[in-house]
């Protein structure tokens, strides 16, 4: 019951970095369960590094990351991967396991982590490519399939357990605007339906304030978070100038300059 | 399966009214959609399917699967569906899910009969045939480029490689040499011993390891080393991009990759193989003399009588043909490789294949050759 009322992810006081490399410092933001989370700033900034912590993949050099209020980093092997198995991850390229067909791509996390039988595995892979459009592509090879398929069929994998929690890694980089938008509306078609907190690393101006609620934005130049909020009211309210020239395309140079 | 988690109820006629229950979740397991479509055998005269929802503690997208394979076992059976029972998000998802199934692809995968497949087999060998001329040419053609100055690859580039597959290897090479000469000697002397002549293993294992086995002990171990990493490396460029980013800038991938490889290769070959020689006959004057009790001096007075030039020059002969064999079927195979993971795998795999299978057929043809010259 306690689950339900804590964030979803908590970050304190974190620290971020590649051995002695400082890429980010004292991040403290909290995502609440159904958010849209959007961490945004300009290429370079650590939002990849960002999102390697928070799903698991490198820990932060300081500070802890809470799940349900579990910090992560504090638990042993078994404890992490239960928690990770709540996490649905869509990266950057899609990263399909180049030697499966998409339905086994999609089919491999149910055969380890469901008790469904073969058949109904084989239907919850054809609702899952349905969903993100591509049904009946099944037997295709990633290989064999567009860049921007790629992605969708990632996404089917990520989301092939009902994650509580979908990561987005660029999500519309490399799509073009029509398919870029129909990820958009699956992200919040995701969130209403299957209830799912949904945090998004992107820099794409529209997607930004077409699907998120919250937000942080990253300075590479302070090396800490300087924003953080709805974008919509952050373009309105923010009086930084490097908030506003980012949201702005660099149109608006914000007061300050 | 518990079989509480779904009901029948047929208090209306024609109707049947479906009650679901309990935790209806990909991790806890569903029940099967035949638990509803042998209902419908018993009741043949079923007309409409109607829910119940309000026991349902938890669901998931396993819930709107099975509901999704019994929308269409009922189509088929001429019965409707009444969704109005169903929480909004199952009715959204199931209703987005039918709308994306009618846009359905199919994959062409087409049969084929036996006369087919042999057929598809034969012309896959032709092209492989010409796939192999049209390479072979091209390094031809980029060799003549070499020799009148025009073609262009990175000084460095060759010198790593030259590095790589040359000193790098030694440590391997004297490795494998000296158990082979030490192997040779063993061998010699257990038939010699028979006729008291053991001091001609000095003989066996100089003309052996000299004439082809120093050559083809170290052309196996080239070919698992340098040739796999020849074609995992082109392998890896032909997946990310890299050979057509060449191309574009209009530089020639068979000049600014191949010959490289393959001239470092060539040359580095015969050095090794020179080196496995003389490690070799180590290793059988360590045997002979220490384990064997032969005397050195006589030992090393008849490998020198017996190990003639003729042979060495055999033995280079071998090597030189076993570098080019291995470079080139190396780059082949990665300037060939499909672009996947699997493909980089399957790619090293038959370089090394291809290249150990070419350097066994030509150290039999060559033997042959030099048999029937009499050298």
């Amino acid at each position: 019951m306690e689950e339900s009322l804590r964030p979803v992810i908590e970050v304190r006081n974190v620290d971020l970095g590649y051995d002695d490399y400082v890429v980010m410092r004292n991040l403290n933001f909290s995502i609440q369960k159904g958010d849209i989370f959007i961490v945004m700033g300009g290429s370079g900034c650590g939002k990849t590094t960002l999102l390697k912590a928070l799903i698991g993949l490198k820990g932060p050099t300081k500070g802890e990351v809470l799940y349900y209020g579990k910090n992560f980093w504090d638990k042993d092997d078994k404890e992490q991967q239960d928690i990770m198995q709540r996490f649905g991850v869509l990266y950057q390229g899609g990263a399909l396991w180049s030697s499966l067909t998409l339905g086994e791509n999609v089919a491999l996390p149910l055969q380890l982590y469901s008790k469904l039988s073969v058949k109904q595995i084989r239907q919850v892979v054809e609702l899952k490519l349905a969903l993100v459009g591509l049904a009946g592509y099944a037997d295709f090879y990633p290989s064999e399939i567009s860049g921007g398929m790629r992605k969708r069929a990632g996404l089917a994998r990520a989301i092939a357990l009902d994650p509580d929690i979908i990561f987005f890694d660029e999500p519309s980089s490399g799509l073009d605007p029509l398919n870029a938008r129909m990820l958009d509306d699956l992200i919040l078609e995701l969130r209403d339906t299957l209830g799912a907190t949904i945090v998004v690393v992107t820099h794409e101006l529209a997607s930004i304030f077409a699907v998120g609620n919250n937000s942080i934005f990253l300075d590479p130049e302070s090396k800490t978070m300087i924003a953080s909020g709805n974008p919509k009211e952050l373009l309105k309210n923010s009086s930084d100038p490097r908030v506003i020239k980012f949201l702005t395309r660099g149109e608006k140079l914000g007061a300050g300059k | 399966m518990s079989p509480e988690k779904l009901t029948f109820d047929y208090s209306n006629p024609k109707i049947l009214h479906l009650k679901l229950s309990g935790d209806w979740q990909i991790s806890v397991g569903l029940p099967a959609v035949d638990e509803v479509t042998s209902q419908f055998a018993l009741h043949r005269d079923t007309k409409q399917v109607t829910f119940d929802f309000s026991e349902v503690s938890k669901w998931d997208s396993g819930l709107v699967s099975f509901l999704l394979d019994l929308v269409n076992e009922c189509e088929r059976r001429d019965i409707s569906v009444v969704r109005e029972g169903l929480p909004e998000g199952v009715q959204k998802l199931l209703t987005l899910s039918l709308k994306m199934r009618e846009k359905v692809v199919v994959h062409q995968e087409t049969k084929e009969s036996f006369l087919e497949s042999i057929g598809t087999k034969a012309l896959e060998v032709i092209k492989s045939i010409r796939l192999w001329l049209d390479f072979l040419g091209e390094v031809a053609l980029s060799f003549g480029r070499l020799f009148m100055g025009k073609s262009c690859f990175r000084r460095d580039d060759f010198v790593s490689t030259v590095q790589k597959c040359g000193a790098d290897a030694l440590g391997l090479v004297s490795l494998i040499s000296i158990l082979v000469g030490t192997i040779l000697a063993f061998i010699g002397a257990i038939q010699l011993k028979l006729f008291g002549a053991q001091i001609y293993i000095a003989d066996i294992v100089g003309i052996a390891m000299v004439r082809v086995m120093g050559a083809v002990m170290t052309a196996v171990l080239m070919s698992g080393r340098t040739g796999a990493s020849f074609a995992a490396e082109l392998g890896i460029m032909q997946t990310n991009e890299e050979i057509d980013a060449l191309k574009t800038l209009g530089v020639n991938p068979i000049d600014f990759l191949v010959l490289p490889r393959v001239l470092a290769l060539v040359i580095m070959l015969p050095l090794l193989t020179l080196y496995a020689d003389l490690m070799g006959i180590v290793g059988g004057f360590v045997i002979s003399t220490g384990v064997l009790g032969l005397n050195p001096v006589e030992y090393l007075n008849h490998t020198q009588a017996a190990v003639k030039l003729s042979n060495v020059w055999v033995g280079l002969i071998h090597s030189f043909v076993f570098g080019v064999i291995i470079a080139i079927v190396g780059c082949l195979r990665g300037i060939q490789c499909q672009r996947s993971a699997r493909a980089v795998g399957e790619a090293t795999t038959s370089a090394v294949v291809t290249a150990i299978t070419g350097v066994v057929i030509a150290t039999a043809i060559i033997t042959f050759v030099c048999q029937v010259l009499g050298i």
